[in-house]
C-alpha cells in the first residue's frame, strides 16, 4: 500500500482548495468528527466533494475520509468546511471536555469487554 | 475511485455520533500496527499530516521549496463500541518530530498505550516524557517478542516509571491480549479521574 498523497505535488493540493492551505484553529473538524452527507452529489461539483458525499452516506470519521481520498488531514478539513458551510454535510463532533464523562468511560469499558 | 472505496469499506451505523480516540505510541517495530490490526474491525488505514519545520501545519504549500515540509504518516483502526460510540485507535511513531502534531491530531484523546519492545527500551523514554508533560493518561504495555524476560521491576526502573502507571505485558498479535491492554488503559483513566487529587487536566486546543 502506498502512502496517501506521497507523490502529490503541493501545487495539486493547493488547487484542490482554491489556494487555501491552512485549516485554521477555528476549523471545527476533529480527526474523529463523524461526517454525514445531507445531499446527493450534483453535476459540476468538484470531484473531491463528490467523493466525500458518497463516502459519507453513512457516518464517516474525518480521518477515514482523508485516508480514502489519499489526502492530508488538513486539506480534507478544508474541503469538509466548504461542504459544511454549503449545508451539504453535517458534523457530529466528539464530546470534548477537560475531564472525560464517567458515563462515556463506562460505555467504553462495556463495549471493549463485549468485543 | 468510487468502486475502490465501496469494496473495502465497512460503514458505521447511522446512529453513530461520538468518536473517541486512543493512541498507541511506540518506536519503530514495537508492534503498533499489529496491535491496531488485531482489535480493529476495519483493515487498518494509513493517512498523513504535513507540517513545516516551524510546526505549523501546511502553512504555505507553494513556498515549501524554501522550507522543510515534513510529512508524518500514521495508521489507525476502528472499534464500534455501541450504537453511539466509535473508538478510533491510532498508531503513532514516538519520534520527536511527531510531537509537533500531537495537539492538532490527538487533542482530547482518552489516553495512550506506550508499546515497548524490551529489547529497545530507550525508544520509549521520549514518548513517556511527552505524555507526562501533556497530562495524557497512559499505561505501558511490553510487547512480548520472546527475547530475554525482564521483571516488571526492571522495566519500571529502566523507564523511570511513576508507580501509579500500570505496566502490563502483552502479545500485540492477539486480539484478546490487545483488548485487555485497552481495558487496562480505560480502567486506569477511570480511576485517575475518579480521584480529584490525581486527575490530569488535558489542555484542549
Amino acid at each position: 500500500m502506498s502512502r496517501p498523497g506521497r507523490d502529490d505535488a503541493p501545487d495539486r493540493l493547493y488547487t484542490l482548495t482554491q489556494g487555501r492551505s491552512r485549516s485554521g484553529p477555528d476549523n471545527p473538524f476533529d480527526l474523529v468528527t463523524l461526517v454525514v452527507a445531507e445531499c446527493d452529489p450534483v453535476p459540476g461539483m468538484q470531484s473531491e466533494h463528490v467523493a466525500i458525499l458518497r463516502l459519507t452516506e453513512r457516518p464517516t470519521a474525518v480521518v477515514e475520509i482523508a485516508a480514502e481520498l489519499k489526502l492530508p488531514v488538513s486539506i480534507t478539513r478544508i474541503l469538509l468546511s466548504d461542504l459544511l458551510a454549503a449545508g451539504r454535510v453535517s458534523a457530529r463532533h466528539p464530546r470534548k471536555a477537560a475531564v472525560p464523562d464517567p458515563d462515556i468511560l463506562e460505555q467504553v469499558l462495556v463495549g471493549l469487554r463485549n468485543l | 475511485m468510487d468502486s475502490a472505496i465501496s469494496e473495502t469499506r465497512t460503514p458505521l451505523s447511522a446512529s453513530a455520533d461520538n468518536g473517541l480516540k486512543i493512541v498507541v505510541v511506540g518506536g519503530f517495530g514495537a508492534g503498533k500496527t499489529t496491535m491496531v490490526r488485531s482489535v480493529s474491525e476495519i483493515r487498518p488505514l494509513n493517512t498523513e499530516e504535513t507540517m513545516t519545520q516551524a510546526g505549523e501545519a501546511v502553512d504555505d504549500l507553494t513556498g515549501v521549496r524554501g522550507k522543510t515540509a515534513t510529512t508524518v504518516a500514521f495508521d489507525f483502526g476502528r472499534i464500534t463500541l455501541d450504537a453511539h460510540n466509535v473508538l478510533y485507535l491510532f498508531g503513532a511513531p514516538g519520534q520527536e518530530r511527531f510531537w509537533f502534531l500531537w495537539d492538532r491530531l490527538f487533542s482530547g484523546t482518552l489516553g495512550a498505550v506506550v508499546l515497548v519492545d524490551t529489547r529497545r527500551i530507550d525508544d520509549s523514554w521520549y514518548a513517556i516524557d511527552r505524555l507526562e508533560k501533556h497530562g495524557t493518561p497512559f499505561i505501558v504495555a511490553c510487547n512480548d517478542f520472546g527475547g530475554p524476560a525482564f521483571t516488571p521491576e526492571q522495566v519500571r526502573e529502566a523507564l523511570d516509571l511513576d508507580p501509579h502507571v500500570p505496566l502490563v505485558s502483552c502479545d500485540a498479535r492477539s486480539r484478546e491480549s490487545s483488548k485487555l491492554v485497552l481495558i487496562t488503559l480505560v480502567e486506569h483513566i477511570r480511576a485517575l479521574y475518579a480521584d480529584p487529587a490525581r486527575a490530569p487536566r488535558q489542555e484542549l486546543v
